[in-house]
C-alpha cells in the first residue's frame, strides 16, 4: 500500500488560462455519430468523419457546391405571408440571417456530372429543416417545374418534421407536395430521394418516403416518431442505431447507402439510366 | 356555415380546450357509426403483407343501396379493447390494410368513406421498424392517384399525419366536437414552450376546432352532434349520398385535378 500512499506528486499541473484564446474554435471536432475526436481538416472537403464515414450536417449551399457543376436557383426571392404566431417572425428572421436562405429548402436546376436535374436540398440549419408552408411551396414548384420540363427530381431531405408555428398548414404541405409527386410520377419521371441526417416526422411520413429510388448517407438518422416519444410510449430503451439508415436498409426501406464523396457519381448514373428519350 | 337541417349547431360555444376534452370522449364509436349509416357491412381483414391491425376497421357496405368502401379508425370500446388498439393509434400494417382496401375500391369504382379518430400513428418500436413513415407517405400518395370519390370524416381526434393518411380526400368533414391538428395540444405546448401543462393555452392558439378549420378551408363541412345518434347518422348518410352523386359525375381526370387542387391551395 505504501507504494502508492507515499507518492505525493510534487508536480502541479497549472491550467493555462489563455489556451482558449490561442486555439481557434472548431479546430477539433467530435463526430456526432461515433464520438471520435478529430482535427477539423481531417474531415476533408466532403465533411465526412475519417473514422466512421458519417457525413457532417451541411448547409444547403455547401451541399450544392459539393454536388453540382452548375446550379440555377429557383424562387430565390420568394416570399409568403406567415401565420402570426407569437415569436415566429423573430425565429424566422434569425434563421434567415444565419443561413442566408429564405426558407428551409434550396431549389433549382442543376447539373450533376453532366446530368440535368431539378434539385432540392433541405437545410437543417434553418429552423431544423422544418416543413413550413413556403418549404412545401418551393418543393411543390420544383416538382411542377420538373414535370413540365420532363426532368428528374433529386431531393436531399433533412428535417425535424412539421413546423409547429404554422399548425395545420404545415400538415397540409405533406399532402400538397404529395400531389405534385403523384403528377411527376404519372409523367414517368424519376424521383430520387437522398436521406440525410436527420430526416424525421412529417417529412419522413410524406415526400422522403415517396421516391422511386431512396439513397441515404451513412449513419443518417431517419424515422417517423422521435426516439424519446417511442421510449416513453413503450417503456423500454431503444437499441443503438435503431433509427439509423443502416437499420432502415436492413428493414427494406432504403435502396443503398452511399458515402458522400460518391453521391454525385451514383446519382448521375441513376439519372442516366432513366433518361427520357429526347423528343 | 352550411347547416341545412333543423339541428342547432352550437348550443353554447365551447372553448377550444373544452372541445379537445370532448373530442377524446367516446361520444361515437366506430362500429356504431358504420352500423348507423350503412347496411350490409362486410368486414375485410389484413394488409396481405404482415398482419391485421384491429385499430383500422375496413370493409364494404351499402350506402342507400350503393356499394362503398368504408375504413374507420377504432379506439376500442372497453379497456382491454382500447389497449389492443392503442387507443386508436394505427400500426403501419393498419395503414397498409387501408391502402389495400382503397386500391380495391378503385378497381371496382366504389367511393371511399373514411372515419378518423386517432391521437396519431402509433409511435412504437415495431411500428418504426416496419416503416410507419413510409406507410403514411404511401397512403397519402396513393390517395392522390385514386380515381374514385373520397370523403373523410373526423369524428373525434384528428391527430397529425396519422389522420392525414386517411384524410387526403375530395372532402373532409368534421363532427362538431372533433379536432384536427399537427400535434396534440400537450405535445405542442411541450415542444414550443417546454411545458405540456400549458395544453389548454395551446389548444387556444392552434386553431384545432372544426370551426377554425372550416374558416381556413381545411374542411368542407361540420356535422352537428346530437345525443340522438340516429339523427346524426341519417344526416351523414344523406349528405354522403348527395356528395358522392355529384363527385361521381366528374370524369376521373377532373376528380383528380380537383382533389390535387384542393391541397395545392395551402
Amino acid at each position: 500500500m505504501d507504494l502508492y500512499d507515499n507518492q505525493k506528486s510534487t508536480v502541479k499541473i497549472i491550467r493555462d488560462a489563455s489556451v482558449n484564446d490561442r486555439i481557434p474554435d472548431g479546430l477539433f471536432l467530435a463526430c456526432p455519430y461515433c464520438g471520435v475526436q478529430m482535427y477539423n481538416k481531417q474531415l476533408g472537403p466532403f465533411r465526412v468523419c475519417a473514422h466512421c464515414g458519417y457525413g457532417f450536417r451541411l448547409q444547403a449551399q455547401e451541399r450544392v457546391d459539393l454536388l453540382t457543376q452548375s446550379f440555377e436557383e429557383m424562387d430565390a426571392d420568394m416570399t409568403m405571408a406567415h401565420p402570426d404566431f407569437p415569436g415566429y417572425a423573430d425565429k424566422l428572421a434569425r434563421a434567415k440571417s444565419q443561413t442566408g436562405l429564405g426558407e428551409s429548402v434550396l431549389t433549382g436546376v442543376a447539373t450533376i456530372e453532366n446530368e440535368k436535374v431539378a434539385l432540392g436540398v433541405m437545410d437543417s440549419y434553418f429552423m431544423m429543416g422544418s416543413l413550413g408552408s413556403m418549404t412545401g411551396e418551393k418543393i411543390t414548384r420544383l416538382f411542377e417545374y420538373a414535370t413540365d420540363k420532363k426532368l428528374p427530381v433529386v431531393l436531399f431531405t433533412a428535417s425535424g418534421g412539421a413546423r409547429m408555428q404554422e399548425g395545420i398548414n404545415s400538415l397540409m404541405q405533406m399532402a400538397k407536395v404529395s400531389a405534385a409527386v403523384a403528377a411527376h410520377q404519372e409523367a414517368g419521371l424519376l424521383y430520387l430521394v437522398v436521406l440525410t441526417d436527420p430526416t424525421t416526422g412529417g417529412v419522413t411520413a410524406s415526400f422522403a418516403m415517396q421516391g422511386d429510388i431512396t439513397l441515404a448517407e451513412p449513419h443518417a438518422l431517419v424515422g417517423f416518431a422521435g426516439a424519446r416519444v417511442i421510449e416513453s410510449t413503450i417503456h423500454e430503451k431503444l437499441p443503438k442505431d435503431f433509427q439509423r439508415v443502416e437499420t432502415l436498409l436492413e428493414n427494406g426501406f432504403v435502396d443503398q447507402i452511399v458515402p458522400r464523396p460518391e453521391l454525385s457519381a451514383v446519382i448521375a448514373k441513376l439519372v442516366k439510366l432513366h433518361r427520357v428519350s429526347e423528343v | 356555415m352550411a347547416v341545412n337541417i333543423g339541428l342547432k349547431l352550437f348550443k353554447h360555444e365551447l372553448t377550444p380546450a373544452e372541445v379537445v376534452k370532448k373530442s377524446r370522449e367516446d361520444r361515437f364509436l366506430a362500429r356504431e357509426i358504420i352500423d348507423g349509416i350503412f347496411t350490409d357491412f362486410v368486414e375485410l381483414h389484413g394488409d396481405r403483407l404482415s398482419g391485421d391491425d384491429m385499430s383500422v376497421i375496413g370493409g364494404i357496405a351499402a350506402l342507400n343501396g350503393k356499394p362503398v368502401t368504408v375504413i374507420a379508425i377504432d379506439k376500442g370500446v372497453d379497456i382491454q379493447d382500447k389497449l389492443s388498439k392503442r387507443n386508436g393509434s394505427p400500426e403501419p400494417w393498419g395503414y397498409r390494410k387501408a391502402q389495400r382496401l382503397m386500391q380495391q375500391a378503385n378497381k371496382f369504382h366504389r367511393p371511399i368513406v373514411t372515419f378518423i379518430n386517432t391521437p396519431g400513428a402509433f409511435p412504437g418500436k415495431t411500428a418504426e421498424a416496419q416503416g410507419q413513415g413510409e406507410a403514411i407517405a404511401k397512403s397519402i400518395l396513393d390517395s392522390m392517384k385514386l380515381t374514385v370519390p373520397m370523403i373523410a370524416i373526423i369524428y373525434g381526434e384528428g391527430g397529425s399525419g396519422g389522420a392525414l393518411a386517411l384524410a387526403t380526400s375530395d372532402q373532409v368533414w368534421m363532427f362538431q366536437n372533433a379536432t384536427y391538428s399537427i400535434l396534440s395540444p400537450e405535445g405542442f405546448a411541450s415542444i414550443l414552450w417546454k411545458d405540456s401543462k400549458r395544453a389548454d393555452e395551446a389548444a387556444g392558439v392552434m386553431g384545432i376546432t372544426a370551426k377554425d378549420l372550416l374558416e381556413k378551408g381545411v374542411i368542407e363541412y361540420i356535422i352537428p352532434e346530437s345525443r340522438n345518434h340516429p339523427r346524426v347518422f341519417n344526416l351523414i348518410r344523406q349528405r354522403l349520398d348527395d356528395e358522392f352523386t355529384q363527385l361521381n359525375a366528374l370524369t376521373p381526370a377532373e376528380l383528380l385535378k380537383q382533389r390535387r387542387a384542393r391541397f395545392r391551395a395551402f
